[in-house]
């Protein structure tokens, strides 16, 4: 019998679209976003090209925490390994469909 | 002297199984018994509680993992054919996460754990664990939670408050962001009620020296209940047509 390849799956789950994340939200209001931090308390964030954030370079609207499972799964290729795994997830309500939603995704082990 | 048979599921992590014993045995004096998760329900319980605490240390969800355990089954079916079945804090949390209770509790709002006195309102006093009280009737009991904070989609709030399903509301506001301030719900037959606060922690003098006359009318609700239960069943025995026979 064939040694079938390892994966490693990370299921992310997240609250539903529209489901407050207070965690989220403080993070963003009161670290990211917030104004007048000084130098030794960080100061300005800024990108790779010296801009800070909210100025010219990237910035970020929205911030959703998520619980993350890594999973280390032996299958014949990606796409069964999310399979499989997501009938784990549904069957033993790894997620809670009520109020989250998941997003699963496969890739090769690194030897 | 009440002698109900009441059976208090107990989880690996469960804490507030004792606490829930001593007031349903000692006050109440219920005949009380502790059903290890992994064990049955056994033959003649009369009512099942699923008391607080921290099963399986509230990992993946509070609830989420016992949820499976093998005594679910138990309590599926006995809520099924009408068994009274109270859960309290995360009892309420299993069953939501076993759907025998529709919704979800969530993290708090605050997204902290939150230790203090509610007041409720009583939305449904028909229920086996509220036929002694009022509609509107305002009870203090106090909350200990993390993840406390009910939510359902909107059609399932709707259909709650339109069925008569909402047992329980904080009386001032959504304390930790619950949808439509819900403290407590049951199922459609009503049998089965889940609450977030503690009743166990406001029926005693002791612990509630204010005012724990309206969280006893809770056990005493199921006392009555259960006494009314007894004697249909006895009627049975005696060869009445009416009733099933409990297993």
């Amino acid at each position: 019998m064939a040694i079938m390849p390892g994966f490693v799956v990370t299921v992310v789950i997240e609250n539903k679209q529209g489901l407050s994340d207070p965690e989220g939200e403080t993070i963003l209001r009161d670290l990211v976003l917030k104004e007048g931090r000084d130098e030794a308390n960080g100061g300005g964030v800024r990108d790779n090209d010296g801009n800070e954030n909210g100025s010219d370079g990237c910035r970020i609207s929205e911030i959703k925490t998520a619980k993350m499972l890594r999973m280390t799964v032996d299958s014949q290729d990606a796409e069964s390994a999310v399979r499989d795994v997501r009938k784990v997830c549904d069957a033993l309500h790894l997620y809670n469909p009520i109020v989250s939603s998941v997003d699963i995704a496969a890739e090769l082990a690194r030897e | 002297m009440r002698l109900v048979k009441v059976g208090i599921v107990v989880f690996p992590g469960s804490n507030c199984d004792r606490d829930m014993h001593h007031v349903l045995r000692d006050v109440f004096g219920f005949d009380v018994q502790y059903v290890w998760h992994t064990k049955p329900i056994p033959a003649g319980t009369d009512a099942v509680v699923l008391p607080g605490g921290f099963s399986y240390g509230d990992r993946l969800r509070a609830g989420a993992i016992a949820a499976h355990s093998p005594v679910m089954s138990d309590v599926r079916r006995l809520a099924s054919k009408g068994t009274p079945v109270l859960g309290v804090c995360n009892g309420f949390q299993v069953l939501t996460e076993s759907g025998i209770l529709p919704g979800a509790l969530l993290v708090n709002e605050s997204l902290g754990f939150m230790c203090q006195w509610t007041d409720l309102v009583v939305e449904n006093a028909s229920t086996p664990f509220t036929s002694m009280l009022r509609a509107g009737q305002r009870i203090p009991i106090p909350i200990a939670n993390g993840e406390g904070r009910y939510y359902a989609d909107e059609d399932t709030v709707r259909d709650l408050w339109r069925g008569g399903r909402v047992v329980f509301r904080y009386a001032d506001g959504p304390v930790n962001g619950s949808v439509g301030g819900i403290a407590g719900i049951c199922n459609d037959d009503g049998n089965v009620v889940g609450m977030m606060p503690h009743p166990e922690r406001a029926a005693e003098y002791e612990t509630n020296p204010a005012d724990c006359g309206p969280a006893r009318m809770i056990f005493e609700s199921l006392a009555g209940c259960a006494s009314a239960q007894q004697i249909s069943h006895a009627g049975y025995i005696g060869g009445g047509e009416r009733g099933e026979a409990r297993s």
